[in-house]
């Protein structure tokens, strides 16, 4: 006889699971007891629960594996639920375990008591409410087996106190097989030589890569498509880093923050081949115009995609990886000079720009370019969202490694716990986080766990002391202006790193800049580095 | 363009909260529902009536394919199934007018399933759109009370869904 705590932990050690996020309450405490018992499971208490969510996502997206994260219920669980909808806009496969009142007590209103698994609903891939422990083991083989196939998603396993506890003979339940859940991976022959043939004919082809380009690790085909095809390459900011930023196919990234080139490239194509791409609003204002202007192909492992935004001349259902190794095989090289050398001369117009050095405040242009003189070949960036995320997403430069940041659902202060998970997955990579005031306030008690797991992780902190993005749109758009937006008594950075004992420069002229960087690269330690923008700094530089 | 839904589904606790969910989260409106199990125990299967345009419905028939629980879907129009509706419609009746109520009921193949001294409850089981005729048809004499249960529906002829 086992409980079911016992056959959750064996579950999880059987997917090879060995450290997970969490933070601890009543109702899951049979668990953690079971967890404490067996000992080779790592858990890396986080400071506030939607936080284990993002660093599961951190760690998923560097690992390559399920990242697993574990609350008790109600507010343990709702405060998890924005890192279950970040991880889901994005893909990205995370099981969640949460804590449940008692079964004979659901639906009460008892203490710590919420229906998580119906508030969850709109945004994970799959939810259960286990109501008997025999059922767990399949449970647990189930989650992870939903959790990292198909399009990725994230997965919430519910387990009341009491089905915790619950003594059964464990029996083992088998290989996966479920009936209603049976994705498509290998394309559909006919229509890759459809698109093959697409291509042959296309004088101005495009591709434009988006995430799902990473979840089927297909880096090195989107490369070999653009060489052998000569057919130049966008990316969604989601797709950053797909290919090389210095490759010379490599027109940028597309949409309403994106870079100049790579939206002309976008409404000039006339055929545009999307991979791994969901033609988010952000990404591609205007569907309906590049439908008109373009035949479109649509690659996507996930069928409810593909017509979604935009009604693709040729849909192709299926693992990218696949359908590409699939697609080389055919004679796909077109006759696309005029068109690749005109967008190679504006892109690399564009990327050579620089803005005149200042001495009061830190340029973010000049500041990335600085970084990513420095930044080993294989870094790890990881943006949080607002005007940092579109300074980090344009101007930053991704060679071997990978640019990270909650695309789909934006949510501010993600940057800090996912570049945390980053580094539990990979101790030695170099990971620098680039967050704002805004957003660093929003998890920074993160660095508390940061600090007790002597994670060697650099933060890049622009201090403008307010909202820039918010404050941005308000002067744009809205007759009032810049309304509550500011935050003129932010706290001392540096001191605030100090209380946590982490290692803080605050640079405000550029002149030191090379220097600043230099030193937060090399101190062996967690190090925050906090930039001084001008407050009128805009994300509209050109 | 009204069209009818068939779904396929695992019989569990939750599953036809997630499908009606997708509804919702979409605004679409459902026009009528109508869930039991099928020859096997382990499946339900839900009909529904939905009143979009083609694209929302196929992006909603993606969406439902997502769901885990959810085993096949398949959407028709009114030429490809049989579809009927069970409709109890209670109407107040004396001693007078029973026998005109009766006549009607007969002639739409409806029965009378239970009488008092002033009311009469008429079953029929037919299509939507007959059913509103009926519903017509005893409205002069004052109905009380109607419950229907929604469409299902089968595909004509030897093919089936699953």
């Amino acid at each position: 006889m086992i409980t079911g705590a016992k056959a959750m932990v064996k579950g999880l050690k059987e997917q090879g699971v060995d450290i997970m996020f969490g933070y601890p309450g009543a109702t899951i405490c049979p668990f953690y007891d079971e967890l404490a018992k067996d000992g080779t499971i790592r858990h890396i208490l986080v400071r506030q629960e939607q936080n284990a969510g993002h660093m599961a996502s951190g760690y998923a997206r560097k690992s390559g594996r399920v990242g697993v994260c574990v609350v008790t219920s109600g507010p343990g669980a709702t405060n998890l639920i924005t890192g279950i909808a970040t991880a889901y806009m994005d893909s990205i496969p995370i099981v969640a375990i949460t804590g449940q009142v008692a079964t004979d007590m659901l639906g009460r209103d008892v203490f710590q008591e919420v229906d998580i698994t119906g508030a969850c609903a709109p945004f994970v891939k799959h939810s259960y409410l286990v109501k008997d422990a025999r059922e767990l083991p399949r449970i647990m083989r189930e989650a992870f087996h939903i959790a990292s196939t198909g399009r990725p998603g994230p997965v919430l396993i519910d387990v009341p106190s009491d089905v915790q506890n619950q003594q059964f003979e464990y029996k083992d339940p088998g290989e996966v097989n479920i009936r209603g859940y049976k994705p498509s991976i290998t394309g559909n022959m006919k229509q890759i030589k459809k698109v093959a043939a697409e291509i042959q004919v296309a004088k101005k082809p495009l591709i434009c890569a988006g995430g799902g380009v990473f979840s089927s690790g297909a880096q090195d085909l989107i490369k070999k498509l653009s060489d052998k095809g000569k057919i130049p390459v966008v990316t969604t900011m989601m797709g950053l880093g797909a290919i090389p930023t210095s490759d010379p196919m490599n027109m940028g990234m597309i949409g309403q923050f994106g870079h100049k080139t790579a939206n002309y490239a976008l409404n000039h194509t006339d055929l545009l081949v999307l991979i791994g791409a969901r033609v988010g609003d952000r990404a591609v204002t205007a569907p309906d115009r590049v439908e008109e202007q373009s035949r479109t192909i649509h690659i996507d492992i996930d069928p409810a995609e593909i017509g979604k935004n935009m009604t693709p001349t040729v849909p192709l259902v299926g693992d990218v990886r696949h359908i590409l190794e699939k697609l080389l095989e055919f004679d796909i090289e077109t006759d696309s000079g005029e068109w690749s050398q005109e967008l190679q001369q504006l892109a690399s117009e564009e990327r050579n720009k620089v803005s005149a050095k200042r001495e009061q405040t830190i340029g973010p242009r000049n500041f990335m370019h600085a970084l990513s003189a420095q930044l080993d070949d294989d870094a790890y960036v990881v943006a949080d969202v607002g005007q940092n995320q579109i300074w980090a997403g344009k101007y930053i430069e991704v060679k071997k490694g990978r640019f990270l940041t909650s695309g789909g659902l934006g949510t501010m202060g993600y940057s800090l716990p996912a570049g945390a998970g980053v580094k539990f997955a990979d101790r030695d990579r170099q990971t620098v986080v680039v967050c704002g005031d805004g957003s660093f306030q929003m998890t920074m008690n993160e660095l508390s766990t940061i600090a007790e797991n002597d994670l060697n992780l650099k933060v890049v902190l622009f201090n403008n002391r307010k909202l820039g993005m918010v404050n941005e749109i308000q002067k744009k758009a809205y007759s009032e202006g810049p309304f509550a937006v500011s935050m003129p008594d932010t706290p001392d950075f540096c001191k605030l790193a100090d209380a946590f004992g982490i290692r803080c420069r605050r640079l405000s002229d550029e002149n030191q800049m090379e220097d600043a960087i230099r030193e937060m690269l090399s101190h062996d330690g967690p190090f925050l580095l906090e930039c001084v923008v001008d407050p009128d700094e805009s994300t509209m530089l050109q | 363009m009204k069209q009818i839904i068939s779904v396929l589904t695992e019989n569990q606790a939750g599953a036809l909260n997630k499908i009606t969910g997708l509804f919702a989260r979409r605004a679409f409106n459902i026009e009528s529902l109508a869930v039991g199990v099928t020859e096997d125990k382990s499946i339900s299967r839900i009909t529904m009536i939905v009143d979009s345009g083609n694209n929302a419905v196929e992006q909603i028939e993606k969406q439902l394919n997502k769901l885990v629980p959810v085993i096949k879907v398949r959407r028709f129009d009114d030429s490809e199934v049989i579809g009927k509706e069970l409709a109890m419609i209670k109407v107040a009746a004396n001693s007078k007018n029973r026998g005109e109520i009766k006549n009607l009921a007969d002639i739409m193949d409806a029965r009378i399933t239970d009488i008092s001294a002033a009311t009469m409850t008429v079953e029929i089981s037919e299509s939507p759109d007959k059913i509103d005729l009926f519903e017509e048809m005893m409205r002069p004499y004052g109905i009380q009370e109607v419950a229907r249960t929604g469409i299902v529906a089968l595909q004509k002829g030897s093919s089936s869904i699953g």
